[in-house]
């Protein structure tokens, strides 16, 4: 589904990513961790389309299609989806409508029309019943004032309503607590099939307690420097990063 | 003949055919003087820095425009709110067009300015009120010395009027060049409460000059919400000058949406004669090609414990520039005055321009007041999370700056007209997105 071959990015001339090669499968679900600063995040954004980065070098296939000249909506179209480390407040926009603008405009890129507000709102109730979200939740504007642990159940609902080939999850633990931590996972299991794939960014092996990884990758100074199962994130969480710094310098 | 010496020519010849109160003819006397001592106001006058009047006066204007009353309701059904039962007053270049209109008498008076002001029983509320709080300078004192039409609201203690007031005032170019300036009085008396919407409106291409007064008196405890919609053709200019005297515990709110227009300069101004009274402007500015908009505000806090709220947004496109000029004044006297001021501007081109001035003159010691101005660019990070949603760059950059302007858009108080709004943003963005918001 996914073929990155020798990625090279950068921002500002600065260069971020230096060679990574990465094979994700239908099915499959791959978590990409490593220390701060090794360019996790940057992967994730340079996969979705941000337009701050250059990729000077390798390319990104998905379906064997180069992805790389295509707008970020143009790869959300063709099922690339990334749950936001960060996600943005935009007040007044309620996330309902947002999710219908989302919705509607990803259909008419299809060339379908608008989808029938009677199937919209069945869907919006099965989806936020997926993660235990309030109705209420879903007039209040998007993001805004929200908690941690809101702001990352509601990414995870737009990925359940907008159902992508795709999925990567930037950070997503970060700022959940356990029973947030358990919801969002639980909402993730459920959509996953063997025609999507999920990519799992993060620091901590906690959240691949709940997302059982098929292969995790360790990122390190733009490079994908080790790859292994599942237990390689149980070792990372024992030992540290230390001990991969050293075999890579060494 | 330049328009100043058309103007008080035209004044010296048809004067003593207007039929006025005779105290009114001495009001206008007085006033077309000032004006031609004065003349219209240029870029060397500090209020009038970053505006220039020349580009819209160098037109041939017909200063008396012609009575052509042809416009049938569904040609400019969409000018209305016409999803809301609403009292009308509707002009036609300058005179009342009855067949659009409803007015009443009837409990309260939604009527005309003409009737005000020739009237022997209206006598007693023109003297008590007329050209009262409206400046002496000179384009008010130019309207004043052509008021003759517009419109007269008059309403009685303790009435809660059932539904708005809209005003619209339309000018069809029967004439190669128009200029008009209705005269508007609306007095709310104690604990009334009016929603008024105001609209002026160009039908045709040719240039139009618009020079409106209106004087809004809201009583104790009164309540009134004003509506501006500035969506005007791109060879309409509005000056418009707006006079709110408050008295105690009253509540006025001025709302200005100015999305079009060749030159649109907004003199908005309140005066606080009380206690516990509470000023609200609100702005939102969405202009492009080589469109101006210049918001100038007042606010006088005279007496103690007062209120005053302006936020004012500005989305500039292409080459347009924009004024916000926004003072605010704290007498001796003024203690405990709350008075809070922000403008917001995005800048969506390099060559698009806002000048922005908090102007602030406060003479009392235990005040709170605060005034923030932001100029940027969009947010580029809002940006791609939207995009990366499915949503295309044009409608995500829309869906921002409703986001942008939607404080603004959260006071209005009547959902058609809130509606009515966002689809002329909507449009005006080039977008086709039907955010209920």
């Amino acid at each position: 589904m996914l073929k990155i071959n020798n990625l090279h990015a950068s921002i500002e001339d600065k260069a971020i990513l230096k060679g990574i090669n990465l094979e994700v499968k239908a099915g499959e679900v791959h978590a990409i961790m490593g220390p701060n600063g090794s360019g996790k995040s940057t992967l994730a954004s340079v996969i979705a389309g941000k337009e701050e980065y250059e990729v000077t070098e390798g390319n990104i296939l998905l379906d064997n299609e180069d992805i790389e000249e295509l707008a970020a909506e143009e790869r959300a179209h063709k099922g690339v989806f990334l749950s936001f480390q960060y996600p943005v407040e935009i007040p007044g926009v309620s996330v309902t409508n947002f999710m219908k603008t989302a919705i509607n405009e990803t259909r008419k890129a299809k060339g379908l029309d608008d989808m029938p507000a009677k199937d919209m709102l069945k869907m919006i109730r099965e989806k936020s019943e997926l993660l235990e979200i309030d109705r209420k939740f879903l007039s209040r504007s998007l993001n805004e004032g929200f908690s941690g642990g809101e702001k990352k159940r509601n990414e995870i609902f737009q990925m359940a309503m907008l159902e992508p080939k795709l999925a990567i999850l930037d950070e997503t633990d970060s700022g959940l607590d356990i029973d947030a931590l358990r919801i969002v996972a639980n909402g993730v299991n459920k959509l996953k099939s063997k025609d999507n794939a999920v990519i799992v960014i993060t620091h901590y092996q906690r959240l691949l307690d709940h997302i059982v990884p098929d292969f995790v990758h360790v990122l390190y100074n733009g490079k994908i420097v080790k790859s292994g199962g599942k237990e390689l994130a149980h070792e990372l969480e024992a030992k540290g990063y230390d001990w991969i710094k050293e075999e890579v310098n060494a | 003949m330049s328009l100043k010496e058309k103007l008080v020519s035209s004044f010296m010849a048809f004067e003593d055919t207007v039929d006025v109160h005779s105290s009114i003819h001495d009001i206008r006397t007085e006033a077309i003087k000032t004006f031609e001592a004065e003349g219209f106001p240029t870029k060397r006058l500090e209020n009038w820095k970053y505006t220039s009047l020349n580009s819209v006066l160098k037109h041939d204007y017909s200063v008396f425009p012609k009575h052509e009353n042809k416009l049938e309701f569904n040609d400019v059904k969409k000018y209305f709110i016409h999803e809301i039962d609403a009292y009308k007053i509707i002009f036609i270049d300058g005179k009342y067009a009855s067949h659009l209109s409803q007015t009443t008498h009837d409990g309260l008076d939604v009527c005309l300015m003409s009737a005000a002001l020739t009237k022997p029983k209206y006598k007693v509320i023109i003297d008590n009120y007329f050209n009262k709080i409206a400046a002496k300078d000179s384009l008010s004192s130019l309207n004043t010395a052509f008021s003759s039409e517009g419109a007269y609201i008059n309403i009685p203690k303790n009435k809660v009027v059932d539904k708005p007031i809209q005003i619209i005032h339309f000018s069809t170019g029967s004439e190669a060049a128009v200029m008009l300036q209705p005269r508007n009085l609306i007095v709310v008396n104690e604990n009334a409460h009016v929603q008024i919407i105001e609209r002026h409106q160009s039908l045709t291409d040719n240039p139009v000059l618009t020079n409106s007064v209106t004087e809004i008196f809201t009583n104790k405890r009164a309540i009134v919400d004003y509506y501006k919609i500035q969506n005007d053709k791109e060879n309409a200019s509005l000056i418009d000058n707006t006079f709110v005297n408050q008295k105690q515990e009253s509540l006025a709110k001025v709302h200005t949406f100015s999305f079009g227009g060749k030159l649109t300069r907004n003199n908005l101004n309140f005066y606080q004669n009380g206690e516990r009274i509470d000023s609200t402007m609100k702005g939102i500015t969405i202009i492009g090609n080589k469109q101006h908009v210049d918001h100038n505000t007042l606010v006088h806090h005279i007496e103690p414990n007062c209120e005053s709220h302006q936020d004012y947004k500005g989305i500039f496109n292409d080459s347009s520039t924009g004024v916000f000029n926004g003072k605010v004044v704290v007498e001796k006297l003024a203690q405990k005055t709350n008075a809070f001021q922000a403008n917001n501007n995005v800048l969506m081109s390099d060559k698009a321009t806002i000048n922005t001035k908090p102007q602030l003159e406060i003479f009392a010691d235990d005040v709170k007041c605060s005034h923030g101005c932001t100029i940027g660019q969009l947010d580029e990070s809002a940006m791609f999370y939207l995009r990366s949603r499915g949503i295309p760059e044009k409608e995500a950059r829309a869906l921002l700056m409703f986001a942008f302007s939607n404080n603004v858009m959260d006071s209005v108080k009547i959902p058609e007209l809130k509606n009515r709004i966002t689809k002329i943003i909507a449009k005006k963005l080039g977008v086709n997105i039907g955010f209920d918001l």
